[in-house]
């Protein structure tokens, strides 16, 4: 049995390789025990170690075990007569189908004792325990390997087969072809008949079950978005970019679950009161405290409207627009009355914001957990990173020719700048300390001027809101056309300049500053992370100060400047609303005047240099996904003031996704650094929740803290919008009201956070452990392989003098 | 008598009763019949999908049911396949996939062997065992530095100026087995390199063939 097991081992391990170093192995030389090598505590916590050190132990005199051995193969034993017999009805089998394992057949012959004894070794067996062990955790049910195919032929070969080996395991999961796989249906098939009532009927059900869910997710998949799409652009350009419009896909199914959030809980209640099927409470007249300053909400002409004020209107979500539900003021409806409650349409308004914001949270955590735990376990194997070059590095997906040219120049680009990496290192390490100290002092005058340059572009956002905001409110009748659109358009117009002037400065500075290439990129990226994420949040600073600055006494009278921004929640949502256009503008001109006259320039005037050398716009993955990250922040902080923003951002994703597509396929060429899957998927998450935090500063900031206008939306009545929250849990029933104040009371937070803190600490210092125990075990592996080549040195041996004595 | 059972007799049975059906869509579901033998294309389209693809090789007077399950496509035409061509693997990849005695050509079978194993069903373990055995240049049954330095360079393609310099990749190879070789013996077997495999975050995504 055992021999044959090992007959068709594709691989048989590695007896070529353990032959040679069998050479180089000095007898002199001691094993060390390696159970001796362990702290005494690991004995007892490594379970699957006790019996790999008892075995290894073993090892430590060879000469007894290969006694067994030597009884083991000895003629009289009738263990060793069926041993033989299957040994030669193998031989005449592989002279059969030989021909499919041609290059082993020598080896089987020659060395098969050697080879079945191989995979008796206790370091062997260890390593299959361990590696099942550890997939069957990860995968939390029977995907794990069966420890080798070769067994499972042998059992095909044989005709023996063991119930519950075979048993219900799926077919599926063995590495056989297929007239081999039929053999194994047959013998389970058969088995089948031996089994119970019970048993037959439990695998029957299984089975129907598993071909139902298969034919569920079939149909499901069907429904998927751009699944054909995707899929194309997968096999043409390889996964790295398949992933970029996979996160856009994501972002697009993201945005339109939110508005159908606030659609449900905002909008279709407003649109049931429009059309009488309910009735509605408007806002309550003021009470006294408030001025009544702060409820003159001006409303702009409604005369004659010319085109251009129209198209104004349009773009800048003023006029006409500023009263429709797409911005907050609109909704200044308090209660709608349904036949048994009321339904609290300012209370609606402010949790389901906050709903909309902690589901794409969870959802965006729940996405990049998977991709973290990759990251974890990738940081923890930095020296895994050449295997997973190599091993994993071709895109099988890629059939397009051209892209495969680029794959092969950026696997070679990117082994060549591994090892310069390795070079330059130990050149660092080499450094003097003048060299480091000239470095350093250059590395801090460069982060100056990058702190500049930032600075800079900070300030130029500043005095372009401010002036924006300034001189939006004269006349418009006085102006032409396209200033009037200017000043509107300003900030956009100042951010989107920064943030493509920026990453060419970044990138020339990142030259001088000597670092090594991989970490060169990640800077860079790092910086123009920053610089997106931040230019929004000194826009919505710059327009909080405004709101909140007065020149004298007045604000005192409402909390905000009633005078320039009777309804502050409308300009703010305004505002979000032409950066979001602005962002979709520019996407597509970028598209149609840069690309598009590129591409033609390229393949018609290819003739000259200047123009080859130029080439095709590259589809660089990192800005692209910077991109729409910067528009989804936008749309995050204006979905409070803006209701319908998602709306429009899922529109506009669409857009997006299209013109993004057509562009790759017909104008753009894929980047010659490439980005890969792994990387990617936990990248964009990563920058999408830094965009999510940085929502959540403005908007917590705008609902608690600045006063809500008194003259527009559904919280007239309130302080703030915050507000609206403890007033509703006053109307609790008491009990769960004194519930709820000790929850969010410091009494209760303060012994959380350190219960948190307490668990994290406890959590790291296990990861600690674990990587101690790592490198244990895998000493103690590296051990036993050198008991293990002993032996096999030992055992040639020993053949050889058997071989020798007849003759 | 199980000894005599070959599986030759076993395709004749099947042919027998894919015979009866004579419609392609009827093959299509006929090979439900197979979804037992639980190829990992799980997805009845995906299989029509290969099945259409293995068709479109054949002469056009073979282009029949009973002869596309019957009849062997030899590598070179394999080749032309557009899922493989721009692979610099597909040598290697035809060559583990065939069952033929000279390695040489593929059935039907084989084919959709091949492409189950690419597919997005196959599990993890099943993928590195065969991409063991692409890696695999000279068929012995371990990865060493010849299969290393071979892979490379279908890697890095195989022109002059693309490939790696004597040094350069030397210094790979090095690095390479002090990464995976655990037990450091200057090969790289199955089990070392299913459990780089199994840590490495790329191999899962990028070791499929959209079909």
């Amino acid at each position: 049995m055992a021999l044959a097991r090992c007959r068709y081992t594709p691989p048989s391990p590695k007896i070529r390789g353990s032959r040679k170093s069998i050479l180089e192995y000095s007898p002199s030389s001691e094993c060390p025990d390696p159970a001796s090598a362990l702290p005494p505590t690991m004995t007892s916590t490594a379970g699957t170690w006790n019996s790999g050190g008892g075995e290894a132990r073993l090892g430590r005199s060879p000469s007894c075990l290969l006694l067994r051995l030597f009884f083991f193969f000895s003629p009289p034993s009738p263990l060793s007569r069926r041993a033989a017999m299957s040994d030669t009805s193998s031989v005449s089998r592989l002279s059969w189908n030989g021909n499919r394992d041609d290059s082993f057949l020598d080896y089987n012959l020659l060395t098969s004792m050697t080879v079945s004894f191989l995979q008796e070794l206790p370091s062997y067996r260890s390593i299959v325990r361990r590696r099942t062990s550890i997939l069957s955790r990860d995968k939390s049910g029977g995907t794990l390997l069966k420890p080798a195919s070769s067994e499972i032929r042998s059992y095909l070969e044989t005709g023996k087969s063991e119930r519950e080996h075979l048993g219900s395991q799926s077919i599926r999961k063995y590495a056989l072809n297929i007239s081999e796989k039929r053999r194994l249906r047959e013998i389970q098939e058969a088995q089948v008949k031996y089994l119970s009532d019970w048993d037959q009927w439990k695998q029957y059900s299984t089975k129907s079950w598993k071909r139902f869910i298969e034919e569920a997710k079939e149909l499901a998949s069907h429904l998927e978005l751009w699944k054909n799409d995707i899929r194309s652009i997968e096999a043409k350009f390889g996964t790295g970019i398949q992933s970029y419009f996979s996160f856009l896909r994501f972002l697009v199914i993201l945005n339109s679950v939110i508005f159908t959030i606030i659609f449900l809980f905002i909008l279709l209640p407003i649109i049931l009161t429009k059309y009488k099927i309910t009735e509605s409470t408007f806002l309550i007249l003021p009470s006294n405290e408030v001025d009544m300053r702060c409820k003159v909400y001006p409303v702009n002409s409604t005369g004659l409207i010319y085109f251009y004020t129209y198209m104004i209107d349009l773009l800048s979500g003023t006029g006409f627009l500023e009263w429709t539900s797409l911005f907050y003021g609109h909704y200044t409806v308090d209660g709608i009355k349904f036949k048994n409650f009321t339904y609290d349409l300012p209370l609606a308004y402010l949790l389901t914001t906050v709903v909309c914001l902690a589901l794409s949270l969870l959802w965006i955590v729940k996405r990049s957990v998977e991709g973290f735990k990759q990251n974890l376990v990738r940081s923890e194997e930095q020296f895994q990173s050449y295997c997973n070059k190599i091993f994993a590095g071709w895109d099988f997906c890629i059939t397009d020719q051209s892209t495969a040219k680029l794959k092969h120049s950026s696997i070679q680009y990117e082994l060549k700048t591994d090892l310069e990496e390795e070079r330059i290192r130990k050149k660092i390490a080499e450094r003097t300390p003048e060299e480091t100290l000239r470095i350093y002092s250059l590395r801090m005058l460069l982060n100056a001027i990058v702190i500049t340059v930032l600075a800079a572009c900070f300030y130029a956002i500043y005095v372009a809101t401010v002036f924006s905001q300034e001189h939006m409110k004269k006349e418009i009748d006085k102006m032409v056309f396209g200033e009037n659109l200017l000043i509107l358009y300003l900030p956009s117009i100042v951010i989107t300049l920064a943030n493509f002037i920026t990453p060419l400065i970044f990138s020339k500075i990142i030259h001088y500053e000597d670092y090594s290439p991989a970490f060169e990129i990640r800077l860079t990226l790092l910086r123009c992370v920053f610089m997106r994420l931040s230019t929004i949040c000194v826009l919505v600073l710059t327009l909080g100060s405004k709101i909140t600055f007065c020149d004298n006494e007045e604000c005192r009278v409402c909390g905000y400047n009633h005078k320039i921004y009777p309804c502050w929640e409308n300009q703010f949502g305004q505002e979000m609303y032409k950066l979001t256009i602005f962002d979709l503008i520019i996407n597509l001109a970028m598209t149609v005047f840069v690309e598009f006259p590129r591409k033609l320039l390229v393949t018609h005037c290819s003739s000259w240099k200047v123009i080859r050398y130029w080439g095709q716009q590259e589809f660089a993955i990192p800005d692209n996904v910077l991109g729409i990250v910067y528009a989804q922040t936008i749309c995050w902080i204006g979905s409070f003031f803006s209701p319908l923003l998602p709306a429009i951002a899922t529109v506009k994703f669409i857009i997006i996704f299209y013109v993004k597509e057509i562009s790759l396929m017909h104008t753009c060429r894929p980047s010659t650094r490439p980005f890969r899957a792994s990387n990617s998927n936990f990248f964009f998450l990563l920058v999408l929740l830094i965009g999510l935090t940085l929502a959540f500063i403005p908007l917590g900031i705008s609902m608690t803290h600045i006063p809500s206008s008194k003259a527009c939306g559904p919280f007239t009545n309130y302080n703030t919008s915050w507000e609206v929250v403890p007033k509703t849990i006053s109307t609790f029933p008491s009990a769960l009201q004194t519930f709820i104040n000790s929850i969010t009371s410091e009494a209760f937070a303060v012994p959380f956070f350190i219960v948190i803190c307490l668990i994290m600490f406890y959590f790291i210092a296990l990861a600690g452990a674990h990587k101690r125990v790592v490198v244990q075990l895998r000493q103690q592996l590296a051990m036993e392989s050198r008991d293990k080549r002993y032996l096999i040195r030992r055992l040639t041996e020993a053949q050889e003098e058997m071989r020798n004595r007849p003759s | 008598a199980e000894e005599d059972f070959s599986w030759f007799d076993l395709t004749e049975i099947e042919l027998l009763r894919v015979k009866c059906l004579p419609h392609t869509l009827d093959v299509l579901r006929a090979s439900s019949l197979y979804t037992p033998f639980h190829i990992q294309l799980s997805h009845k389209t995906q299989r029509a999908r290969a099945h259409r693809r293995f068709i479109e090789l054949l002469p056009p007077e073979s282009r029949n049911v009973e002869d596309s399950l019957r009849v062997r496509v030899s590598t070179e035409q394999i080749l032309t396949l557009p899922e493989l061509k721009a692979n610099p693997f597909r040598e290697r990849i035809c060559r583990v996939f065939s069952t033929a005695p000279e390695r040489d050509s593929l059935s039907f079978e084989d084919f959709l062997d091949l492409f189950s194993v690419f597919s997005d069903a196959a599990t993890p373990e099943i993928k590195s065992h065969y991409a063991f055995r692409i890696f695999d240049f000279d068929d012995d049954g371990t990865l060493n530095k010849e299969d290393l330095k071979c892979l490379v360079n279908c890697l890095t393609g195989d022109g002059q100026d693309t490939q790696l310099t004597s040094s350069e990749m030397k210094q790979l190879i090095e690095n390479i087995l002090e990464e995976s070789d655990i037990d450091r013996d200057g090969t790289i077997n199955l089990s070392e390199f299913q459990h780089v495999i199994s840590r490495s975050p790329d191999f899962t995504s990028s070791f499929k063939i959209v079909l």
